[in-house]
């Protein structure tokens, strides 16, 4: 096969990579080497070595912590929402496979949010949340908690179905007969639970568990359409402080371009660790 | 993949034991699920409502439908349900200030182009990079696996610059785009399934004189069907769903996708006219439930094998 087919790479390869080139490869290189200078946009460079990087913490030899700010804003949020959703998500799950009635209908309604893109969703809920909070004269942007606490809201409710749905997989993968074997040796649920389903589930446990993550972690939409990074820029998840450094105000281009470098090793640092864990598993299983 | 189907020979068995022993049991858990998951989807049943409220009304009584409370008298109460509701003037309003149907012409061609474009070439590239294996189709395909954790943070403002300079920002030049930011993915779950593709296949095919380009379209295309629709599920609903790419590549003034229109519908001048935003949140809304309701066992399925892949 490999020989014929060689040679007809312009047909099979080339389209693709082209794209590729303008859509990825060009980008990323040159992203990576703006970083490292002053620009307002891809023609008027001028090279100004780590200065980016500095400005992120330093501005006027003044300490800025707008950028950390929201480093831990975004740790906090992705640590409650990945828990949130997998344990709802699991228990859903757990349910919706011992067969009950209208097992389909729940399922498809759970699902159905996430079928909605992050800015209509969040508008449904901004229109929600800031009825109820007009009670209590207050909006979701009041302060950084109502904030924090309204995106947990909208991204649980679009993420759980869809974990709902990888654990259904899981579940159904266990097979029915190890199950039998354990509660005619006297399993009770809890042990069944934690001596048959648990275990089993790790894999799924481990795949639903990074998906969240880095959705959590690379949350751009929602923040940007419910809270807007307000009040202030204090519920400004990391995309949105990139966004808002980048577009925001002008000059600080390549301060917002260095954020972005910054996000992205910490982006590849967590696919690193689940590829090391998730192989590891892998071959415990 | 193999795991998908062994999953579906297992579920009836189980449910059969499950059920039997916890009909009791189970009755309560579906009246539990069942008001759970109306009120899952209440917020939209709630959009759908206050679309046809006057916009004065979506804030003052978001959940009820009438502004009068039902003390103070049937007559008056339905009076105040008169006043509250408007019929379709808010669709009319949101359709006019958004170009709706505009919009979703472009979202649909978008999509439609876009996944059409990774689904073809993606799988064309990856059958190449397995079958021929050397130096170059190695990097390709490390290049591949790398392109999968860089977030769009990093590429978005070069990205959308040069396909300013190219002459992208069009609804045909954005598809080239998204063809190169999605390849990544879809190489990595296409190469994972032609791995398992026998070689015999092929071979049996260039006997009996068939071209790579034959064997690719009469061969490998009609095997790789599964894998073909779930990386076209995956990228539909990331591409239909998509605001910051395309906000940034398209020249926004001429070309709106409908999420761009819904937020530009936010930010426009002055008040937000609730009334016509409850209406395209609507209306954004019907196609995705139509589609869902249509293919709903694809997209399980593809989300299901996309995160076993993933």
């Amino acid at each position: 096969m490999s020989k014929p087919l060689k040679k007809y790479w312009p047909l099979f390869v080339l389209p693709t990579m082209a794209a590729f080139v303008i859509g990825f490869i060009v980008p990323f290189v040159y992203g990576v080497f703006l970083s490292f200078c002053k620009f307002t946009t891809v023609t008027d460079w001028k090279l100004v070595g780590i200065r980016n990087y500095t400005r992120i913490f330093f501005v006027n030899g003044k300490l800025d912590t707008t950028f950390i700010h929201s480093l831990w804003y975004t740790c906090l949020f992705t640590v409650v929402t990945v828990l949130i959703i997998n344990v709802v998500a699991f228990f859903i799950a757990l349910a919706l496979t011992k067969g009950i009635k209208g097992t389909n209908i729940f399922r498809t309604s759970f699902f159905l949010p996430n079928l909605i893109g992050g800015i209509i969703l969040s508008y449904i809920w901004l229109m929600i949340f800031n009825a109820i909070l007009a009670k209590y004269s207050k909006t979701i942007v009041s302060t950084q908690w109502t904030a924090f606490w309204g995106l947990v809201v909208v991204v649980c409710w679009q993420q759980i179905g869809y974990m709902m749905i990888i654990y259904v997989a899981g579940l159904q993968n266990i097979s029915a007969d190890l199950l039998e074997a354990a509660k005619i040796d006297g399993a009770n649920n809890w042990q069944l639970m934690k001596g048959v389903i648990i275990p089993m589930l790790r894999p799924t446990i481990a795949t639903c568990t990074f998906l969240t993550l880095t959705n959590g972690f690379k949350l751009f939409d929602q923040n940007f359409a419910l809270t807007g990074g307000n009040p202030g820029k204090m519920s400004q998840l990391l995309a949105l402080n990139i966004y808002d450094t980048m577009y925001g105000t002008t000059g600080w281009q390549g301060v917002g371009q260095a954020k972005a470098v910054i996000f992205f090793i910490l982006v590849a640092i967590i696919a690193l660790i689940q590829n090391k864990l998730t192989t590891r598993k892998e071959v415990e299983a | 993949m193999a795991q998908a189907n062994t999953m579906k020979v297992k579920k009836p068995k189980e449910n059969e034991v499950s059920a039997a022993r916890k009909s009791k049991h189970g009755t309560a858990l579906t009246v539990f699920f069942s008001v759970l998951s109306f009120v899952w989807i209440l917020p939209i049943l709630i959009v759908i409502l206050n679309s046809f409220k006057r916009k004065a009304y979506i804030f003052k009584n978001p959940f009820g439908i009438s502004n009068v409370s039902l003390s103070q008298g049937a007559e008056r109460w339905r009076a105040g349900i008169h006043k509250t509701f408007v019929g379709l003037t808010n669709y009319a309003t949101a359709i006019e200030k958004t170009d709706f149907f505009r919009c979703f012409g472009y979202s649909v061609f978008i999509t439609v182009v876009s996944v059409a474009l990774i689904v073809l070439l993606c799988s064309m590239t990856a059958w190449y990079i397995i079958r021929v294996k050397n130096a170059a189709t190695k990097t390709v395909y490390l290049l591949c696996m790398f392109s999968m954790i860089v977030p769009f943070q990093m590429v978005m403002f070069t990205l959308s610059k040069f396909a300013n300079i190219l002459h992208l920002s069009n609804p045909v030049g954005i598809c080239v785009v998204y063809l190169g930011f999605g390849a990544g993915l879809a190489i990595f779950m296409f190469t994972g399934f032609v791995k398992q593709i026998p070689i015999e296949l092929e071979e049996a095919a260039m006997i009996d004189g068939a071209t790579p380009v034959q064997c690719y379209f009469q061969v490998i295309l009609p095997v790789m069907k599964p894998t073909l629709i779930t990386v076209a599920i995956l990228d539909a609903m990331w591409i239909w769903n998509d605001y910051l790419l395309p906000s940034l590549v398209l020249n926004v003034n001429k070309y709106k996708t409908i999420q761009i229109a819904v937020q530009y519908l936010k930010q426009s001048h002055g008040q937000v006219d609730w009334g016509a935003m409850m209406a395209v949140l609507v209306l954004a809304i019907i196609p995705i439930v139509i589609f869902y309701m249509a293919v709903q066992k694809y997209i399980i399925e593809g989300v299901v094998a996309g995160a076993v892949k993933g």
